[in-house]
Parts: structure tokens; sequence; C-alpha cells
């Protein structure tokens, strides 16, 4: 049988890479949209309780971070007797400014929001679970002062085991 | 003569784009934000408080110790809930427990609402841990609650509900947890 011979030598086709960068580009596209950069890098040691009942934030764009936590490094300011910090934006804020800069910084968070949006605007304590509740007192009752009242604790999702 | 322009190499096209890609992962976050979210009461120039009915409140208080009593008695943080969910139902209009006021109500009719105000307080040297898994507690306690009218009425958990039956369930079992003043029982210690 003629036909089935094999020892014709016949060369592997080569395989077309030309639509591989498409496919990756693809990739790329779908990170870029599902993901968001991070914007301020975080100088407080931050692990966040865990908690059953949490809820998503609708809009990231309408949420302002406040962290609270031990400082990674010794030259961050801290708030008396010093191991805590807040961090604001992108810098840990003094103990005597703390009034000001809370002030300050809820003034601009609600400055940079549309008229729509100003009374959704959230703010989250991203708090570490070993801090003392009288460093979350301070900040609440400052976010209170200056009407901002919606805030959010930020927790990390437990699934509840049931019984 | 028009010279035949040679076709461009685009092997390294997709190394190039792998390389992006590896470094949009990197530099990216995919967590969502969430957590539990709460209302501030407004700033008041001296807070007014309303005398309550000693029935209607169930004071749940966090000491230093991070133990949690409600109305004096120390409790697991286990027995919260349930603690919680008796004191906002009151199936048996028990007359220590908080009475009801008969409100009518979209969507539902007329629903017994209880009166019933949770007050949370906390000590300065609380750990914040304990103080979020508190309103966890008190938050599953509420959910519970609205689950189980959900599916009286409308037979649906409620957070398969849309929001005017939503809005009209969270009539029906209001939160109400006020915050009072922090207690603090040592200024020195960390």
């Amino acid at each position: 049988m003629a036909r089935f011979r094999k020892d014709e030598k016949k060369e592997v086709p080569e395989i077309n890479t030309g639509s591989m960068s498409d496919i990756i580009f693809m990739f790329l596209f779908f990170f870029m949209v599902i993901t968001n950069m991070r914007e301020s890098n975080v100088k407080v040691k931050l692990t966040p309780p865990a908690a059953t009942e949490v809820q998503k934030l609708e809009k990231k764009t309408l949420v302002e971070n406040i962290y609270i936590g031990a400082p990674t490094s010794n030259k961050e300011n801290t708030l008396p007797p010093g191991k805590v910090s807040v961090q604001l934006n992108d810098q840990t804020i003094k103990a005597e400014d703390l009034k000001n800069s809370i002030r300050d910084f809820v003034i601009e968070a609600k400055a940079a929001r549309d008229e729509v949006d100003k009374n959704k605007l959230t703010f989250s304590l991203k708090v570490d679970k070993e801090v003392q509740m009288r460093y979350v007192n301070i900040i609440k009752e400052e976010l209170r002062a200056n009407n901002a009242l919606k805030i959010n604790y930020a927790t990390s999702k437990k699934v509840d085991i049931p019984k | 003569m028009a010279r035949k322009t040679p076709g461009i190499n685009t092997g390294s096209m997709a190394d190039i784009s792998f390389l992006l890609l590896t470094f949009f992962l990197l530099t990216s976050s995919i967590n969502t934000e969430q957590g539990i979210p709460r209302r501030l009461p407004p700033p008041a120039k001296d807070s007014v408080t309303v005398p309550e009915n000693e029935r209607n409140v169930l004071n749940v208080v966090v000491n230093f110790k991070n133990e949690i009593s409600v109305n004096g008695n120390i409790i697991e943080i286990t027995q919260l809930k349930d603690k919680t969910k008796e004191f906002l139902e009151n199936p048996y209009d028990i007359p220590n427990l908080p009475e009801k006021v008969t409100k009518t109500i979209d969507l539902i009719g007329d629903y017994r609402v209880s009166k019933g105000i949770i007050s949370l307080k906390n000590d300065q040297s609380t750990s914040y841990n304990i103080y979020v898994s508190v309103q966890n507690e008190l938050e599953k306690a509420i959910n519970e609650l609205r689950d189980k009218v959900a599916t009286q009425y409308f037979g649906k958990k409620y957070e398969l509900l849309d929001t005017t039956m939503q809005s009209a369930i969270k009539k029906a079992i209001p939160m109400q947890v006020s915050e009072s003043k922090p207690m603090d029982w040592n200024k020195t210690t960390e």
C-alpha cells in the first residue's frame, strides 16, 4: 500500500505565534480593568479583624481611607504614648495636628466630589485588630465633629461555620 | 518602483505584553473594599439624652479585660447574638423586654415594631478586634431577624429582595444602636 508509506519525511509546520500577543494583550486589559493601583503606601502595620457580616462598599471612588496601627518605621509620627500612628493620605499625622489634619482631610475629600456624591462619601477605618479603642474613638469623635458620618469598619471576610 | 516593505517581526511583541501583564499583576490589588458600615450620630453641642424606659434598652458593655456583659451579666461572645435577638423580638411580650408599637408599613401592613435600643459602651482599653466582633454579632442578629420577617412576608431572604421591600423590612426591624461615651479604666495603660 503505497498510499500509507511513511518514509516521506514531512516537516512539522511552524506554530503561528502572531495572535499570541493579541491574547496576552487581552489578558492585560482585563487585569487593568478589574484591578486598581495601590494609591497610597500604607505606613502602618495592618491586620484587619475578621467578620462574617461584611458588606461590600459600592463605589471605590467614594471611599476615603484612614489607617490606624503600629508604625512600620521609627520615623513615622505617632500619637502618645507612641505606639500607634494614624495615617491620612500619604503621611502619618502628628499628635498636635490631629484635629486640623482630620478637618482638612474631610474638607478636601468633600471638595473633590460632586454635590450629589458628597453625602455618599464613606470614610473607611482601616484599623489593626490589636489597636485599643481609644485611638479609634478619637478619630470617630473628630469625624463626627466634622460632619463625616458615614463610616465603615474595614474587615476581612470570615466564613461562618454552621454548627 | 515601489519597494516592498519587509514584514515587521512580531515575535517579541508577546514578550513585551507579558512583561506589562506581570507588572500590572504585581502592582495592583484585587481586594475589594468591604467591612461593617455604620452611621455616626450627627454632631450636637450637648448630647440630649432622652430618658428611655429601662425595659427598652439592652446595655452591652465591653470592659478593659475584653469581657462582654449584657445588662450586667458577663456572657460569651457566642451568646450575644441570641440575647440580642431575644431582646429585639420579644415574641411572648414579656414585660421586662421591650415594648412594641403598631405601625403601618407599606407592603407589609400593620407590624408591631419593637422599641428596643441597643446601647453599646466600650472601654478605652478595649481591643478593636473585640469591638468589631461585637458589632458583627449585633449585625448578625439584625440580619437574621430581617431574614425571618422577609421570608414570612415575601418568601425570600432579605438580601434577595428589591430595595422597596428592603426598606419596608428595615422599618419593621430597625437597627438602633447607640454608642455612649467610652469609659476609661486606666489612662496610663497601653
